[in-house]
């Protein structure tokens, strides 16, 4: 692992932060657990619980605190000085930082939602959500460790991503739905899984290419930007 | 040897301008970038070090431009005034990471002799969340000279040691200076810039106001009058009293007291109570008026 990867990972579990990443699986894990021991029909628990819940807040609110977690808090701080004052290649910086921030979003959201798709249907769609998650998480991340670079209010436009144009708009105003990394990550469970429980609404190639614009536009991006990285001086 | 360079760099931000037709060569040795708070020193030093692009201008290190550049930093070493650590790693792991991420051949070593060098061996394995401000200031030193850089750049660096601390800092600095490495540390306290370095940058307001040897400058602000402000019992006769005495080259009389002028800061101060005690008067009040750093950069900039 670089040493770059290594003072992201100590910094992100060192940090108290890192708690807030415990509630959200455990509360759809436990979800999922109360209906099936309760004998409610996964035809009517599954859709809220594994899309409403596990989608469309579990996945990309831990992404949220992930990937700002690892570069928006250093940028905040301070520390990143210490990492660009170094002959690396701006490119390494990002990607060791992505690597960190996707892996620990993916499995933090694909255990949950594999639990859930185990007791709502079969392993086959408990694997297909924990494979659609792990795309969703490095697309989520890409785009949020983007936003840490481009504001300093990071997780305030995440959040603005999440729960008004994925969440708001997303129910509303059907073309919205292209850019929503939610909507890809659903289309990719149900391709993998077909089942009753989850309806793509976005084809299976928009749902890929999108996917892809959002990981390597945003790291792209994101590696231009930490290039022109500026500190303010005393005056501003 | 290295040598910093800037050619007529300007800096603004909107409308304010931070930095204003800056051009200087900093060569082997300690330079001192001296200037009030808020003078733009810290933006002089974050164009040096990459870490801002200036509006105009040009910034090089051995000619290489410093913006957008991140090879610089095998040659570089950056103090920054803000002294965010990773705060969960002890220091060694710190200088340690540091190493590794310099690519150096043998990281351990590198970080033993770093923190040998600024007297933190024995701290070294404490996370530096638990140290002192002068102990995280000396490991982000350690930190930034682990790859012995021919540059090294440091912001307000003497902030929150203690005397000691600072003495053996100074010393460390020097000794760098005279191996050949171009050392630049911005200060706004005269008198660290007066024992560490003999050249010096000083910037007010934003402009390069004076460039070269200390005593050459330090001679310069002496040469202006000093300025007391002085009550006493009768503010008047003193007045005449004081007007006579070589040392003073000028007095007013306000409202509240006198303004005098002293050409000569001790003769004055030795004068001034003879003076009052063969008149039979009796000092209030004496106050150097104009001590502040600030009153001697703008007189600088007068100059």
């Amino acid at each position: 692992m670089s040493t770059v990867a290594y003072i992201t990972a100590r910094g992100l579990f060192g940090r108290r932060r890192v708690l807030l990443l415990l509630p959200l699986p455990l509360l759809l894990i436990g979800l999922a657990l109360i209906c099936e021991s309760n004998d409610v029909s996964p035809l009517d628990w599954g859709q809220p619980v594994i899309v409403g819940l596990g989608l469309a807040v579990v996945l990309p609110v831990i992404a949220l605190i992930v990937g700002t977690g690892v570069l928006g808090s250093e940028v905040d701080d301070g520390t990143i000085v210490h990492i660009l004052t170094k002959p690396l290649p701006r490119r390494d910086i990002i990607l060791a930082k992505l690597m960190v921030a996707a892996g620990v979003s993916a499995v933090t959201a694909a255990v949950p939602l594999f639990v859930a798709g185990v007791l709502a249907d079969s392993a086959r769609l408990g694997l297909a959500l924990a494979a659609a998650a792990a795309i969703g998480a490095l697309a989520y991340t890409a785009l949020f460790l983007l936003l840490s670079l481009l504001t300093r209010r990071p997780v305030l436009f995440g959040l603005a991503y999440i729960l008004v144009w994925e969440g708001l708009l997303g129910n509303l105003v059907s073309g919205t739905r292209s850019f929503s990394i939610e909507q890809y990550v659903i289309t990719f469970a149900d391709r993998i899984a077909p089942t009753d429980l989850l309806t793509g609404q976005v084809s299976v190639p928009v749902s890929i290419v999108m996917s892809a614009i959002f990981a390597l536009g945003g790291t792209l991006y994101a590696i231009n930007r930490l290039g022109s990285f500026s500190m303010a001086g005393e005056t501003s | 040897m290295s040598v910093v360079d800037l050619q007529n760099v300007s800096r603004w931000y909107g409308n304010v301008v931070a930095v204003n037709d800056v051009s200087m060569t900093l060569e082997p040795g300690v330079t001192g970038l001296l200037g009030p708070n808020g003078a733009g020193k810290t933006t002089v030093l974050h164009m040096m070090a990459g870490f801002l692009a200036p509006s105009r201008g040009a910034v090089t290190i051995d000619g290489s431009p410093t913006w957008r550049n991140p090879g610089i930093y095998r040659n570089l070493g950056l103090v920054a005034e803000r002294e965010a650590v990773h705060g969960f790693l002890t220091a060694r792991e710190f200088v340690v990471a540091c190493a590794k991420m310099q690519k150096l051949p043998d990281p351990a070593a590198a970080a033993d002799h770093a923190l040998r060098l600024v007297e933190m061996t024995d701290a070294q394995d404490r996370r530096i969340e638990t140290f002192s401000k002068g102990m995280r200031q000396r490991t982000r030193v350690a930190a930034s000279l682990v790859h012995e850089p021919q540059v090294l750049l440091l912001d307000e660096p003497f902030n929150g040691m203690d005397p000691r601390q600072r003495m053996h800092m100074m010393e460390l600095l020097h000794t760098l200076g005279d191996r050949g490495h171009t050392i630049l540390f911005s200060s706004h306290i005269l008198e660290e810039v007066e024992q560490l370095s003999g050249l010096v940058q000083v910037i007010v307001a934003g402009r390069l106001a004076a460039s070269g040897d200390f005593r050459r400058i330090r001679r310069l602000m002496t040469n202006r009058p000093h300025v007391f402000a002085v009550q006493s019992s009768d503010d008047r006769r003193l007045a005449v009293a004081l007007i006579g005495e070589k040392s003073v080259s000028g007095v007013e009389i306000e409202a509240t007291g006198l303004t005098v002028r002293a050409s000569d800061y001790g003769s004055f101060t030795r004068a001034l109570p003879r003076i009052a005690l063969g008149e039979g008067i009796r000092l209030r009040k004496l106050l150097p008026s104009d001590e502040s750093l600030e009153s001697v950069f703008s007189y600088l900039l007068e100059a």
